[in-house]
């Protein structure tokens, strides 16, 4: 395969992944903002450090509130983390790797920026919101499947995979980051009714509010959430399971190619601070500075990958 | 303006009567309901979008993506007219190839006195790095897209060659395809011959030039400017359907002598390059300094044998429009046989006397730029207003060397379907031929391009022109 083409798959499936995971994030701002009147403008704030595009939102907008940041998330060509920067760009590495693609992942995404591109024309009102973000949802889901029905298991699966997992760990590690005050056992307010809607935001935004509640059994407690969603091996956007689809992923390309590489050994570091690892550890560690480490090195990873299969050199 | 020109339709007689090849077509079109029509029409278009049948035009917008207009209608050509027809442009490739082949060594056609010698060395498509230079089993044109117009029953005449890069190919693969999907009952009334042959037979022609440094099986790879490019949704399908990779300049580089692309595990050697790139952008070193498109130096690695390129560089000195004149001579001079396509009449804008003959009779003429293409700069003089003759006129007087003219011919028409059922409109016709050192293959059909408006003659996609399924029958 091309090193183009891997660094194509990589970035189209990175941007899908992106796409649904802002859309979950203005949806759980929004359900918070609707039950909460009082401070949305703190949650409004919060969902625009979480997606990591602060600096360019305070550039356009003095104030943190629903409308300017829903916009700014969804439509904004000047982000280029929104919704429509992200899907635009997933297609356009798509019709780059043309080649690598079954015709049916090919028309799911195609299909994908024609329809959010329409739904995205014109700013989304209030009411029609829920509507917009279960469609860009509902897409990204297409496309997802599409690629698990039709795709070869090989190098080309692998690379898309690569791509989703990267994206997915650095979402959920900046979901619970951005929280990570709320979450701290220490915090005056613990049991508090506040901790309990901002425990259920963090997990509407990896949509895991549901999931959460059938496989824990004991009372929500800080320590428990956030175990789920840095330790759980079955969660799919928990940092272990994310991590784990990566040294898997890669794993299948060094078998493959028979060549092992410098982001193999950073993979397997970066699972086995997690597996095995207990909740409090990591608390006593310090969860912020945990969280920082594996956003930074979640990246160095990425850069590793871009570098050992040669994507621009 | 001139008085209605009675033109060939291919479908229906003068006296309303259907020609033979439409026969059965026309009784099934007289059972079918417009309003059924129309909606497959509509289902044709959101098939295309959806698959990203698209094209860019250059000039408008970026990344403005458009679709070529399909009409439902097919071209019909029947047995008969389809294999006299490839008789003649089978014929036209060969005298091609030998002429390219002449022309880069020891150009008897010029020591003949039968193309004159000013007409080569000062024209820009003749590529002197090409000298001496010979490609695996003679072939220059690996790929040509000949442009047939046709005027009457028996009358079809050759427009153009398209010996460098021809485009469309893919519209008329994915042209059947839709015709499949949307009327699968008239395929199995009507036995037409399929064309969906091609990609295979393109990949296998391809790995036939393979350079005689290839070991094994030959790596074949299609070169493409890019995303941006007008025609690379053509350019992947063809990849895609070749099971070849596709690849830009910056993917490529000369590793030991040959060109190797860069790959997820390493840079790996490539034998046969399909480009879709233009000579002049080919190779930075040798050609355009400026271009980004190519690969510094593959024309060293091309003279050496280490790659093939299709097709050949330098090609364009056969389909440049003041060579296309002198091609009854070159088929004569390479085969020995009378041409058996005929050319259209053409003025060198060059030669004096033509000259004052174009300018007198601006009005009545197409004049084309003789290295243009996509119907660009170009004239249609019964088209054009008084001020754009006069406009036009000042142009060739300050450089008639970059001219030449052609009568406007009564171009065949086809009906497509409106609102109102049939209506005719002018067709040409682009077949596809494939050159090995095994054999010319040309895939039965090609592509029709059809002038939607009324009347019109330009059937360039860029300008307006859609296309049409092609078929010729099994009978």
């Amino acid at each position: 395969m091309l090193g183009k083409t891997a660094g194509g798959l990589f970035w189209m499936f990175r941007n899908l992944e992106r796409s649904e995971n802002t859309a979950r994030l203005v949806e759980a701002g929004f359900r918070i903002a609707l039950t909460r009147s009082t401070d949305s403008e703190t949650e409004w704030k919060s969902v625009v450090t979480t997606a990591a595009v602060k600096d360019g939102y305070m550039q356009k907008y003095d104030t943190f509130n629903g409308p300017n940041v829903v916009d700014y998330l969804l439509r904004d060509k000047d982000n280029p983390s929104s919704v429509i920067s992200v899907i635009e760009s997933a297609r356009t590495n798509a019709r780059l790797v043309r080649t690598a693609l079954t015709t049916e992942v090919w028309e799911a995404v195609n299909d994908n920026w024609m329809t959010v591109k329409d739904l995205l024309k014109r700013p989304v009102r209030e009411t029609e919101l829920p509507a917009v973000l279960a469609t860009i949802r509902q897409q990204s889901a297409l496309v997802r499947g599409a690629l698990h029905g039709t795709m070869l298991r090989n190098d080309i699966y692998d690379f898309a995979r690569i791509g989703t997992f990267l994206e997915r760990a650095d979402n959920t590690a900046r979901i619970v980051d951005v929280k990570y005050y709320t979450l701290l056992p220490s915090a005056s307010f613990v049991g508090s009714s506040l901790d309990n809607v901002q425990w259920e935001t963090i997990l509407r935004s990896v949509s895991a509010h549901r999931a959460f509640r059938w496989l824990d059994e004991s009372e929500m407690t800080s320590a428990a959430i956030a175990d789920f969603l840095i330790l759980d091996r079955r969660l799919p956007r928990s940092l272990l399971f994310c991590t784990s689809q990566l040294v898997s992923n890669l794993g299948f390309l060094e078998e493959d190619y028979g060549q092992r590489h410098t982001c193999h050994d950073m993979a397997d570091d970066l699972r086995a601070r997690l597996k095995g690892r207990d909740i409090n550890a990591i608390f006593e560690f310090g969860l912020h500075q945990f969280l920082l480490d594996f956003i930074r090195d979640n990246n160095a990873l990425g850069t590793q990958i871009e570098a050992d299969y040669r994507f621009y050199s | 303006m001139k008085e209605a020109q009675v033109h060939f339709d291919e479908m229906t007689t003068q006296d309303g009567g259907v020609r033979s090849p439409y026969n059965q077509y026309e009784k099934w079109f007289a059972t079918q309901d417009a309003t059924r029509l129309s909606k497959k029409s509509r289902e044709a278009e959101a098939f295309f979008r959806r698959t990203g049948i698209t094209f860019n035009v250059y000039g408008q917008a970026a990344a403005q993506e458009r679709l070529i207009p399909f009409d439902l209608v097919p071209r019909i050509l029947s047995n008969r007219e389809w294999t006299k027809l490839s008789r003649g442009i089978e014929q036209r490739v060969r005298a091609i190839n030998a002429f390219l082949h002449d022309i880069y060594n020891r150009q008897e056609i010029l020591r003949a006195g039968r193309v004159p010698v000013e007409l080569i060395a000062q024209n820009e498509a003749f590529l002197p790095q090409m000298i001496g230079v010979t490609p695996p089993g003679h072939v220059y044109t690996h790929i040509v897209g000949t442009d047939i117009v046709r005027t009457g029953e028996g009358d079809f005449f050759v427009l153009e060659d398209n010996a460098r890069t021809p485009s469309g190919v893919s519209y008329m693969l994915e042209n059947r395809e839709t015709m499949l999907q949307m009327f699968p009952e008239l395929f199995s009334k009507i036995k037409v011959k399929p064309v969906s042959d091609y990609p295979k037979n393109l990949r296998k022609s391809l790995a036939a030039c393979a350079p005689r440094n290839c070991k094994g099986k030959p790596t074949v790879a299609v070169l493409t400017p890019g995303i941006h490019n007008s025609a690379y949704f053509e350019h992947s399908f063809l990849a895609d359907q070749m099971g070849a990779e596709l690849v830009e300049g910056h993917d490529l580089r000369v590793i030991d002598g040959c060109i190797a692309m860069r790959t997820t595990r390493g840079y790996k050697t490539i034998d046969v390059l399909y480009r879709r790139v233009d000579d002049d952008y080919l190779d930075p070193l040798n050609f355009r300094p400026d271009s980004m498109l190519g690969v510094p130096g593959i024309m060293d690695v091309y003279r050496a044998g280490n790659i093939t390129i299709a097709n050949a560089p330098g090609t364009g000195i056969a389909d440049d429009k003041a060579i296309y004149s002198y091609m009854p001579d070159i088929v004569e001079f390479y085969t020995g046989e009378k041409a058996l396509l005929k050319n259209v009449e053409t003025y060198r804008c060059s030669e004096p006397d033509s000259l004052a003959y174009v300018l007198d009779n601006l009005a009545d003429l197409v004049v084309k730029e003789v290295h243009g293409s996509g119907g660009y700069g170009m004239l249609v003089g019964p088209a054009a207003s008084k001020k754009e003759l006069a406009a036009f006129a000042a142009k060739l007087r300050a450089k008639p060397d970059n001219y030449i003219a052609q009568p406007t011919l009564s171009l065949s028409t086809v009906p497509i379907f409106v609102k109102k059922g049939l209506a005719p409109r002018h067709v040409d016709l682009r077949p596809f031929v494939l050159v090995s050192p095994q054999g010319i293959n040309i895939t039965p059909g090609g592509l029709t391009r059809v002038a939607l408006k009324a009347g019109s003659l330009v059937v360039n996609s860029s300008q307006g022109g859609g296309t049409k399924d092609t078929w010729v029958l099994e009978d």
